[in-house]
């Protein structure tokens, strides 16, 4: 009996289909115009920009109270007072030339210290102990002990600035380039590259999606701490950073250019984040297949 | 003069003496190959065939000049192996070994300029002629990412060959495809032989393909390596006096069990 049923399903017959492509519909089709847009992130995302904002003014109108909260469209004429006056511009820019100061520094440094840590072991200990000190350190718990060091001017900043860059971008790095496929590592030695040619050559785009990692955290880093550094701080000499511009409107209790002082702020992440470092993985990592 | 060209071992192109290497993990130290000597000539394709980790892999290391030998050494054209260099170039068994920041034609001119064998000029020229003959010429500006396994390694032979190196080394290239297309490949890397009587030393595990490729076959034993027979093969797999398949001679060999009793056990 258990043969016999066993026997018929083993027994099953066989399938022959004629495959046509008619009566399918779209094989493939060009996608329409509103799925092409859709498909755009830069879309979607200002869509969602456009949203926020929405929201922004009517919650705003519904409290109805410009000191605590301005109203989208007060803190965008802010803005644009503050742009026509040219305080803003200033600030904006005091602000930006002392935060490439310090990335730039912070940078070349870290390009130091992974290059050293890279040749010899001891090296390697060095780095890995010193990121695992001061790396959960806050820059700006620095900032008294910067001010006692190098006065009240820019050099503190710049100072809190490269520590807020150095150990985010060579920890990525160092890690980056241990993670450096050993394949790759013996091809290079393969072709007899000299040590600097090896370093350029190989180990720098084989670790480029974790340097790039880095390059973000320490420019996010960086930017964080100088507008905190200079809220404490203040200005030197008359001119003054972006803090600066939000604490000075803030005793004016000028509050919509508060807004537009932090909408500045928001608006150069967002140039950065989305166009620099966007345009930067797309000819880079994305075009050779390490990141999707 | 003319006599010892005469004899087979007069000068071999590269001439593997006594070879012991070993090598650390985290709590051993492991004897890879034992004592192992070979020598490989000019136009072979010489295959080293045996067991995972008999030390064939860690044996081509050696000879690309990876890994230091405990004990024997190591020659080409005469000269000591000390440090990897462009007279002799590794295809690896894994597809990551193009880099996959650079095209197709990239890779293969960075090659020959990095190793300062060429200037960009020649270097194109030479990369687009071996793209062709491993009929890529159509991918020389892609990105490796968007090729197949099998463009992969491809990519990576014309690579080895562009570079025109004394010796290609070739560690289980094709191990990682699948079963059709390795065998396409094999037959693609006889037909490029034919062109170029390139030398090539060979590491597999697999004995069909090391019959098909191999000109003559060093067997090796199981950990640590030793040599355990050097035969010569024509490709075809024919039978020998003995009415014995080189195949089967050969496993026999390698397991010391008669291949007519696995193959029973087998079915």
């Amino acid at each position: 009996m258990s043969d016999a049923s066993s026997g018929a399903a083993l027994a099953r017959p066989e399938i022959y289909n004629t495959v046509s492509t008619s009566g399918i519909g779209v094989v493939q089709r060009p996608l329409g115009l509103w799925e092409r847009i859709i498909g755009y992130g830069a879309v979607r995302k200002a869509f969602l920009l456009v949203l926020i904002a929405l929201a922004w003014e009517f919650y705003a109108r519904w409290l109805g109270n410009s000191l605590i909260f301005p109203t989208f469209g007060d803190t965008v004429s802010a803005l644009v007072t503050g742009i026509a006056s040219g305080e803003l511009v200033r600030s904006a820019w005091f602000s930006i030339k002392l935060l490439l100061q310090g990335y730039v520094i912070g940078l070349v440094l870290a390009a130091a210290f992974t290059a050293f840590a890279s040749a010899t072991r001891i090296g390697a200990d060095l780095l890995e102990t010193l990121t695992s000190m001061f790396n959960p350190l806050p820059s700006i718990a620095l900032l008294p002990l910067a001010m006692i060091w190098f006065g009240l001017g820019n050099p503190s900043i710049v100072f809190v600035l490269i520590h807020a860059v150095l150990w985010s971008v060579a920890l990525n790095t160092h890690a980056g380039f241990r993670a450096v496929s050993p394949t790759w590592r013996m091809v290079g030695q393969n072709y007899g590259l000299s040590k600097i040619g090896y370093v350029v050559r190989i180990l720098i785009p084989g670790a480029f999606p974790s340097i790039l990692t880095g390059l973000k955290i320490g420019w996010a880093f960086a930017w964080r701490t100088l507008i905190a550094a200079e809220l404490v701080f203040g200005a030197s000499g008359g001119d003054g950073g972006l803090g600066w511009y939000i604490f000075q409107h803030k005793n004016q209790l000028d509050i919509p250019s508060v807004f537009a002082g932090l909408l500045t702020v928001i608006i150069f992440g967002l140039v950065v984040e989305n166009v620099v470092f966007r345009l930067l993985e797309r000819s880079t990592v994305q075009r050779w297949g390490m990141q999707t | 003069m003319h006599s010892m060209h005469d004899k087979p071992d007069a000068d071999p192109l590269l001439a593997v003496k006594g070879v012991t290497l070993q090598y650390r993990t985290r709590d051993h130290l492991v004897t890879a190959t034992y004592r192992v000597s070979f020598n490989v000539h000019r136009s072979d394709r010489f295959v080293i065939v045996g067991p995972s980790g008999c030390g064939k892999s860690t044996l081509l290391k050696a000879v690309g000049g990876y890994i230091r030998p405990v004990e024997g050494e190591i020659r080409l054209n005469g000269t000591p192996i000390s440090k990897p260099g462009p007279d002799r170039v590794l295809v690896f068994q894994e597809f990551d070994q193009l880099l996959p920041w650079k095209t197709v034609k990239q890779n293969i001119t960075f090659a020959l300029t990095a190793s300062g064998r060429l200037s960009n000029r020649e270097a194109e020229d030479r990369a687009m002629h071996y793209i062709g003959k491993v009929n890529l010429t159509g991918f020389a500006d892609s990105y490796p990412h968007t090729l197949s396994g099998g463009m992969k390694q491809r990519v990576a032979i014309a690579r080895g060959m562009a570079m025109e190196p004394d010796i290609l080394l070739m560690d289980e290239p094709f191990a990682a495809l699948d079963a059709l297309t390795r065998g396409k490949m094999q037959e693609e890397l006889l037909q490029l032989w034919d062109d170029t009587k390139f030398t090539v030393l060979f590491v597999t595990h697999s004995i069909p393909e090391a019959v098909r490729v191999g000109s003559r076959i060093v067997l090796l034993s199981a950990h640590p390596g030793q040599v355990k027979a050097e035969m010569n093969s024509f490709g075809a797999d024919t039978l020998d006096e003995g009415g014995k398949l080189l195949k089967d001679k050969i496993e026999d060999l390698l397991f010391d069990t008669p291949a007519s009793q696995r193959s029973a056990t087998h079915v």
